[in-house]
């Protein structure tokens, strides 16, 4: 590369790189990308599951080694060969979707560590706890610098986390899907937080799959599919339809349910759900008088911010929460709450809980593995040994009914793109030939192409008479899915819609807080 | 940079690294001295590894399912001075002591382990602390059981277990063969060996998928209890004696195998096909140094630095492949 070429180009972007390649056994997962970045801006990059983002971000942040290309950062050469501290050492900070937080020491604890105010080489615990509240006001965070980390919401933890990189003297962080795990009210904070740093002068990468975020948040896009750069741009003057077409390279569209006949009968209703709030613990919000029911083949959506009680709800459905009061009625017959997942999936009940890789996948485990597991009694023999020639079947009846692209049934689940893990959990419920199927999140972190792909599977459940509830934070999706909405706010239900008159604007209106109660939420109290 | 095939020399070696150092080992002390060879030496090392290989196969178990259990070295000094003592308050010429002492080993160890993994599971205390506590009460409660004193007195159908032999091969290690066989069968081709490493590698989704999570991680314990207990009998048919001493050390060699044999201690990864490795390379070592002449201080010392180079490289292979 001509010395002057990049000379020039890095007086007007803060990150320059050019031409990376990338090679794995097998795929080539960045071939000639580049990605340019101005001081102050915050830039999307934008791709399908698989096109690339995640190795380019290793390779920025030092965790990957690129095989050619090159990259500068404000006029400074980054070394191929530098680690992660190095990198953070320049101002090129990464926050991944995982936290890397300390959950038992205190938010200070956590935005200063490795580089506590000390004196005479003893920390300095009042100057820690000053700068820490300086920082969290800067930010907009009116939380107690001396709480745990464990005691805060994941939105609260990735707050800190962009603290922490604000407060080492960031010049650019970078964020994987950071709003995959919030919804509402906590993705506004989250912006409000990126725009104060902003005009701090620091810059972003940002990946994330809800384009609207896009057009809200970015000022600058790149495009990769399959590894290669695609087109890059402003933000203004770029329809959300446009970027999908670049990500997809064709058109896809996010239609809403045609609506089927009237549905089936009730088959499974709760009413009057409750649970007390724990001082401290999981439970952060007391849930009220919960009542919900679903049909056969009708589809629920539960709306509502995280937190508000709709994971909540359907996790006590499932057996896998407690709660203190209320009764479950099972084709119409009442019976007391399920006491654990076991139960509930012998009652016909299955779950795709909403944290893929916590909750769902075994991802060092082979996909058959994955697919087969709660349903293992179905293919054995006296009930002990796996039927290896009927799980093969039932894998591959999954495999192409969910058209999951895998090599082999044997790799780990671990090595497939997000929405083939996805499609995993789905067939692995499927098989389980459930008579209600609760589906938390079902596109979190996933393409649009297999987002689409996943819609359409839920309508078939639908279509063939099971009963569905599919919990989002996702507005559209509530409202392309759902015949009927059911929509949560701190703990209790504030609104039921037909999807027939539902738009985002009155789901948005039943879901938001009181301005004052949100900010009684802010401080954890 | 030619995409394709190049061959993964560090996957390979993280594979079948432990039996190429196993085979090495053995072509070493062999040329060494070709006593190391000969049948008899060669049976005796299958012996003494079959002892603690048979616990090893339900340790394995116990460490997939992210647990363990350092408990078994006094369990089978406690199992096995019970069925001792059985044996003697029954009479030692009843020609079926044997069977009273083997079936009182067994429950023995197998209640006990049943408890300890109730205490897991039930109280929530970390398995290496009930463990760790269990690991003096078993060998207090042998002391205890016979006051400090051996049993020996056994008659030829009871010696028979430790010293006899089937179509001559030594009954421990036709035991341990068919027990190992069984460990592998259940891994492979049953249910219940796909809960255990389901159970090992996301507690959390395993739950949520319906399976009894504290019934499984309970049923480890039992078996390696049970396990401890056969192995106890057989120590003491071997030796002749059951001694309050007997198995001093057992855990480290037990829990030693698993992980030379590649099972994580986080769960979830590994199986009996490396402990059997694992513990014949334990085994083979020993040996080997002990007809070479190194002194016992300096094998203690060669076995511990081969285990923390096993994990040392395992860690590394599995960082490698990114």
């Amino acid at each position: 590369m001509a010395k002057s070429g990049s000379g020039l180009m890095s007086a007007a972007y803060l990150l320059e790189v050019r031409d990376v390649c990338k090679q794995f056994p097998g795929v080539r997962a960045l071939d000639g990308v580049e990605l340019h970045v101005a001081a102050q801006e915050v830039h999307a990059l934008l791709g399908e599951n698989g096109a690339g983002k995640s190795t380019l971000l290793k390779i920025l942040s030092g965790a990957l080694r690129a095989d050619r290309g090159e990259a500068t950062l404000d006029g400074i050469r980054l070394e191929p060969g530098d680690s992660p501290r190095d990198r953070q050492r320049l101002g090129l900070i990464t926050i991944y979707q995982e936290f890397n937080l300390l959950p038992c020491m205190s938010i200070a604890e956590n935005l200063y560590l490795g580089r506590e105010p000390t004196r005479r080489g003893i920390i300095d615990w009042p100057a820690l706890y000053e700068n820490a509240r300086a920082l969290l006001a800067d930010l907009g965070l009116s939380v107690d610098p001396r709480r745990e980390v464990r005691h805060l919401s994941v939105a609260h933890q990735q707050m800190i986390e962009i603290g922490r990189a604000g407060a080492q003297k960031a010049k650019l962080i970078v964020m994987d899907e950071p709003t995959a795990a919030l919804s509402g009210r906590e993705v506004e904070i989250l912006h409000a937080v990126i725009r104060g740093l902003k005009t701090r002068g620091v810059s972003f990468i940002y990946v994330t799959h809800r384009l609207d975020e896009v057009k809200l948040m970015c000022d600058g896009f790149t495009v990769l599919r399959d590894g290669r750069y695609v087109a890059s741009g402003e933000v203004q003057g770029v329809e959300i339809r446009d970027l999908v077409r670049l990500m997809v390279g064709r058109d896809v569209q996010c239609s809403r349910r045609a609506r089927t006949a009237a549905p089936g009968d009730t088959v499974l209703a709760v009413k009057g759900i409750a649970r007390a709030r724990e001082s401290s613990g999981r439970h952060a919000m007391a849930l009220k008088d919960l009542s919900a029911d679903v049909k056969a083949g009708e589809i629920v959506g539960f709306a509502g911010l995280v937190g508000a009680g709709r994971t909540e709800l359907a996790r006590i459905i499932f057996g896998a929460d407690r709660c203190d009061a209320g009764a479950l009625y099972l084709n119409g017959l009442q019976m007391r709450p399920l006491r654990s997942p076991q139960e509930a999936i012998r009652a016909g009940i299955a779950l795709v809980p909403e944290d893929r890789k916590q909750q769902g996948c075994f991802l060092d485990q082979s996909i058959s593995r994955n697919m087969t597991l709660p349903s293992l009694k179905r293919i054995a023999r006296w009930r002990i040994f796996v039927d290896a020639a009927q799980e093969r079947q039932v894998v591959d009846q999954y495999r192409r009914a969910l058209r999951i692209k895998m090599a082999d049934s044997d790799a780990a689940v671990g090595s497939l793109s997000g929405g083939n893990q996805q499609k995993v959990l789905l067939a692995r419920c499927m098989a389980l030939q459930p008579k209600v199927l609760i589906v938390d999140e079902p596109t979190r972190g996933i393409d649009i192409g297999s987002k689409a792909e996943v819609h359409q599977l839920l309508f078939d459940m639908a279509q063939s008479g099971v009963a569905v509830i599919v919990i989002s934070s996702e507005m559209p999706e509530v409202l392309a899915l759902s015949d009927r909405i059911i929509v949560f706010r701190e703990g209790c239900i504030s609104g039921i819609l037909d999807s027939r008159d539902a738009t985002e604007n009155k789901l948005m209106e039943l879901m938001a807080v009181a301005a004052a109660a949100g900010a009684a939420r802010m401080t954890g109290s | 940079m030619t995409p394709g095939r190049r061959i993964d020399v560090v996957g390979w070696l993280r594979r079948y690294g432990t039996t190429l150092f196993l085979l090495a080992l053995i072509l070493f002390f062999g040329l060494d001295n070709p006593r190391f060879l000969s049948i008899r030496n060669l049976a005796n090392i299958l012996t003494e590894v079959s002892i603690y290989g048979i616990i090893a196969v339900g340790m394995t178990f116990v460490i997939l399912t992210a647990g363990v259990d350092l408990a078994v070295g006094s369990l089978l000094a406690f199992a096995g001075m019970s069925g001792a003592y059985v044996m003697k308050a029954l009479g030692a010429g009843d020609p079926l002591s044997w069977l009273a002492a083997l079936a009182t080993a067994t429950a023995v160890g197998s209640l006990v382990g049943y408890l300890q993994g109730k205490a897991v599971t039930f109280f929530s205390i970390p398995p290496f602390i009930v463990t760790l506590g269990g690991l003096t009460i078993w060998r207090g409660a042998t002391l205890i059981l016979n006051d400090g004193s051996p049993i020996s007195g056994f008659d030829a159908h009871y010696r028979w277990w430790g010293t006899g032999s089937i179509a001559g091969v030594p009954v421990p290690i036709v035991l341990f063969g068919a027990i190992a066989a069984a460990g592998l069968a259940t891994q492979r081709y049953t249910r219940y060996g796909r809960y255990i490493y389901a159970v090992g590698g996301n507690p959390e989704a395993a739950r949520l998928n319906g399976l009894d999570v504290a019934g499984i991680i309970t049923s480890v314990y039992l078996i390696v209890g049970a396990l401890a207990g056969l192995a106890g009998f057989l120590l003491s048919a071997r030796l002749g004696a059951a001694e309050a001493v007997g198995g001093i050390g057992y855990e480290l060699r037990v829990i030693a195998s698993v992980v030379i044999g590649g099972t994580s201690l986080a769960g979830g990864r590994g199986g009996v096909g490396g402990t059997i490795i694992g513990a014949l390379l334990i085994g083979v070592l020993t040996n080997g140094l002990v007809i070479m002449h190194v002194s016992s201080y300096w094998q203690q010392v060669v076995i511990g630095l081969i285990i923390v180079a096993a994990v040392a490289f395992d860690t590394y292979a599995k960082s490698h492949r990114e």
